[in-house]
């Protein structure tokens, strides 16, 4: 009743500021110590092949497309823990289309490609739909979009798998040009010993590194303007630079293996692109405000529906995005493709620390918690474990996450309930 | 009357930070009702937690003797056993299941894990008999009033052979009626079968008529404990006790500026959103001027949480018929959003429910009416929000660690003010309040009454619903009577009264 003690004032050390603000953001901290945690474990017991140049690039081919649809698959969560099953089914059915397109028609793959988006999109409006304007339990809804789409994908490619122009193989395995290498730029790879390093990449990825470093210090600033009570000068520097040299590094490395993937630069304009909507827009705002509390929401002039619908749409945009991904990986649309993945996005999202009940949620958190189901199965396929034991072992990395989330919040309700 | 059924001594609770009992002892005579009253977090609800064995032992200090004996409670099933019983304010019964079953709950009938039906029936009939509830023991509960939900719990109570039956609030959500009865069937319960009550409540006359020892407590320590028939039990005293601190008056001063007509309803009709035949509203006319609270009274389910909503983009009801007019210009108001952009602001009467994002923090609350507001170059600036949610804290006297505390973890007074900056927020003129009082301390309903008389005096027209007929009179200008889907009389302050406008009510119910 009587106010509290305000958390922080200006005279507290550099130590506690930091402890407070780890304490704020315990979650997010904790799942990206468990990635680095599962990093180091991995590393050693890999005998250091995880982190080799080679293999950080296949991972990222190998979980694009996962990280892809855990950034609209936590749009769907944050809305109130409703989850999109049918989205395996219509990196399927998008793949199968795709086939359709540039084989069977004939159209050229630039052309099939949008089709091909265009697709998922429409498998998302078909299913933000029946969730918004009928009011079909998500669950339900897009159970049957899951049956619906496979089999979609059946009868489209009859049972047979269909090799797919080389225009999807390049979007999804291929990396871009060296214009400064064959201008003559010429630098020793000295990360594993051989050939030369990718110099385009590494200009790309500095320059990167540069804007995002500007980017905060100018956001530093402009809360200074506003009256902020900033954290300790110290902690920022320390926290730029290391961004700094950890993303350089991971330049460095993609240099040293094939260069900068295009299927990297889709994943970070998403991710990019996403967060801002999440955080900086309207629309993003009404997304979690449905999820915090679905009736103050509609009090509060949120057109329910509207959200509901261009979240389930959206999802099924990004599930095409990650079907053309995958067919371009496979080289081929297959009856088989997608299967699964449904399984494997919500479980990033929900180790990300999104919360089943809604509102709580971000989309970095759902891509690290992709990462850490990707590291891990990447990690165990070199150890030779076999699939049953890598099943058993996610199984078990997702109760530990969402227990510890249980926990964490019962912590921190018991401490401010009073 | 010598005997005590419970005594609680030396009782100290301290949670991380905060020292929410200290050193507390409470007896309750046998046969006894004695209430407990404090302002919102002043540990009523703590203690009675203690007690139940919601705390269990070993987290508090002190000594807890129930009919003599000391008790050690582990969790409420312990206490539960020796027949101590606590209603909480939100009740806990299940809506989909039956009266019977809900009486039951966890106290089946049963013989080998199998339920006995007949046996079940039978003896809940008996028990809703005794608590005067005249119902089919098959209804469910969803489908019963709050007041007969109440008594629901009480018969539940009793079915376990409650000895001593606690009370949160038990008529907050109850109109004066239904308190009335609730109130005489614990003095009946009282007499009947020795039934000891401990009930908390705000509502100060209820306790003085019922009550035989009255228990004042504030910030975790008892202040004193006063007997029926003390020269002293008076609500001023009782008030003053509370907040420590002399009200020289419940309600702020304020020299009403009341000006032309701003916004005006005819003929508003609606339908019940289930069932299109039924009229829960019909020929609604009312105006509202600049400067001017105008009260809503009338019973629960008089209509004016529906009239609200209906009138707030049609957040209630269907077949809406009807003109709005403002400002002389007719208005539709189709969605929230068209009622928002309109300058119709709306505070709901359950603020947890459908006021707050809880999870959210203090300012996030603040701007999500009105989003635009904040939005620079198309982007929502955190920047500005801080801003807003600070000018809000300031203005509004908001007490939090800072606008980035939860909600949640806000008093009930505290989360009412963010609901009222969030309606302020979106520059209303006309201010629809649903109950803004409910369930908040007396000190914060002063605050918020100086609040509204503040809003009035810029010159803001506000439409005051509230269901504590001292508040309607203390507040505002002139007051609607409401019945039954209705406007039944309309009365300036200077003329009005508790009688007078009891009486439109009763005699409109009758006359039909």
């Amino acid at each position: 009743m009587n106010g509290k003690t305000a958390e922080i004032t200006r005279n507290t050390s550099i130590f506690e500021q930091l402890q407070i603000v780890i304490r704020r953001n315990l979650r997010q901290y904790a799942i990206l110590m468990a990635l680095i945690t599962i990093i180091i474990i991995f590393q050693i017991a890999t005998n250091g092949i995880l982190l080799k140049p080679i293999n950080v690039y296949r991972l990222i081919g190998q979980n694009s497309y996962i990280l892809i649809m855990a950034i609209g698959m936590t749009l769907c969560i944050l809305t109130g823990g409703n989850i999109d099953l049918s989205v395996g089914s219509i990196v399927a059915f998008v793949s199968a289309c795709s086939a359709l397109f540039s084989v069977t028609w004939g159209l050229p793959a630039g052309l099939s490609i949008v089709l091909g988006l265009l697709m998922g999109l429409a498998a998302g409006i078909w299913q933000g739909f029946w969730i918004a304007h009928v009011k079909i339990p998500s669950f339900i809804a897009t159970l049957a979009g899951m049956l619906l789409f496979r089999g979609l994908n059946n009868l489209l490619l009859n049972g047979l798998t269909i090799p797919l122009p080389d225009l999807y193989i390049t979007i999804a395995s291929g990396s871009i040009p060296d214009f400064l290498g064959a201008a003559g730029l010429q630098v020793p790879n000295f990360v594993t010993g051989s050939g030369v390093l990718h110099v385009t990449t590494i200009v790309i990825v500095l320059i990167a590194s540069l804007i995002l470093v500007l980017f905060m210090i100018f956001d530093r600033n402009s809360k200074a303007a506003h009256g902020f009570i900033l954290g300790s000068f110290t902690a920022f520097i320390v926290k730029i630079v290391s961004l700094f040299v950890i993303i350089n590094i991971f330049g460095l490395w993609l240099a040293a293996a094939n260069g900068f993937p295009y299927v990297l630069f889709l994943l970070v304009s998403l991710i990019i692109i996403y967060s801002f909507i999440a955080n900086k827009t309207v629309a993003g705002r009404h997304v979690y405000a449905v999820g915090g509390n679905e009736k103050a929401a509609a009090l509060s002039g949120v057109n329910i529906k509207k959200v509901m619908f261009w979240v389930y749409a959206n999802m099924g945009l990004l599930a095409g995005v990650a079907g053309v991904v995958f067919a371009g990986r496979l080289n081929a649309a297959s009856p088989l493709a997608g299967k699964d993945f449904e399984l494997d996005v919500i479980a990033a999202c929900f180790i990300g620390g999104a919360s089943m009940k809604g509102g709580e949620g971000t989309i970095i958190g759902g891509i690290i918690g992709g990462l850490i189901m990707g590291i891990l199965n990447n990690g165990m396929s070199i150890l030779g474990f076999n699939i049953f034991i890598q099943s058993v072992i996610k199984g078990l990395v997702l109760l530990a996450a969402v227990s510890f989330d249980v926990y964490s919040k019962s912590k921190t309700t018991t401490r401010t309930a009073e | 009357m010598s005997e005590h059924i419970l005594e609680m001594r030396n009782i100290t609770k301290i949670f991380p930070g905060v020292k929410a009992l200290d050193n507390v002892s409470f007896e309750v005579g046998k046969g006894n009702i004695h209430a407990l009253v404090g302002e919102n977090g002043a540990g009523k609800s703590t203690l009675m937690n203690v007690l139940s064995g919601i705390h269990p032992y070993g987290t508090y200090e002190g000594e807890i003797f129930f009919e003599g004996k000391e008790c050690r409670f582990k969790g409420i099933k312990d206490s539960e056993e020796l027949g101590i019983a606590f209603i909480h304010q939100e009740l806990a019964l299940n809506p989909y299941m039956s009266i019977a079953e809900n009486i039951f709950l966890g106290n089946e009938r049963q013989k080998n894990g199998i339920i006995n039906w007949e046996n079940t029936a039978e003896e809940a009939r008996k028990m809703m008999q005794m608590v005067g509830l005249n119902l089919h023991h098959d209804a469910l509960v969803k489908d019963i009033m709050v007041g007969q939900q109440q008594l629901v719990e009480i018969a539940k109570a009793i079915g376990k052979n409650c000895k001593l039956l606690i009370l949160d609030e038990p008529t907050a959500a109850l109109n004066d009626k239904d308190s009335q009865n609730l109130l005489n069937l614990l003095a009946e319960l009282n007499k009947t079968r020795g039934l000891s009550c401990i009930i908390i409540s705000h509502k100060l006359h209820e306790l003085t008529q019922l009550c035989n020892r009255l228990t004042v407590i504030r910030d975790g320590q008892t202040i004193t404990t006063l007997n029926r028939g003390d020269a002293e039990i008076t609500e001023d005293n009782i008030i003053r006790h509370m907040v420590g601190r002399q009200l020289t008056n419940r309600f702020p001063e304020r020299t009403p500026n009341i000006g032309e007509v701003v916004f005006e309803v005819k003929n508003w009709k609606v339908c019940d959103p289930l069932d299109d035949s039924k009229v829960v509203i019909k020929d609604v006319n009312f105006n509202l001027r600049r400067g001017e609270i105008v009260g809503f009274s009338g019973l629960m389910g008089a209509g004016r949480t529906e009239l609200a909503m209906s009138l707030f983009g049609k957040m209630y009801g269907k077949n809406i018929e009807g003109q709005i007019i403002k400002n002389g210009k007719e208005i539709v108001l189709n969605k929230v959003r068209d009622a928002i952009k309109n300058g119709v602001a709306y505070l709901s009467e359950n603020r947890k429910e459908a006021g707050l994002i809880l999870i959210n923090d203090i300012k996030e609350n603040i701007t999500l009416s009105n989003l635009d507001k904040i939005k620079r170059n198309g982007v929502i600036d955190l920047n500005i929000e801080i801003k807003v949610g600070n000018e809000y804290k300031d203005k509004l006297n908001i007490k939090a660690s800072s606008i980035f505390q939860r909600t949640e973890s806000l008093s009930g007074g505290n989360q009412q003010k963010v609901c009222v900056s969030k309606c302020l927020f979106t520059d209303p003129e006309v201010l629809i309040l649903d109950e803004p009082t409910r369930g908040i301390d007396v000190g914060a309903k002063y605050e918020i009454y100086k609040i509204i008389n503040q809003l009035a005096d810029e010159g803001n027209c506000i439409m005051f619903i509230s269901s504590e007929l001292p508040e309607i009179l203390g507040i505002s200008d002139r007051i609607y009577v409401m019945n039954e889907g209705r406007i039944v009389d309309e009365m300036s302050a200077k003329d009005a009264s508790q009688e007078k406008i009891m009486t439109s009510i009763v005699q409109s119910s009758s006359g039909r």
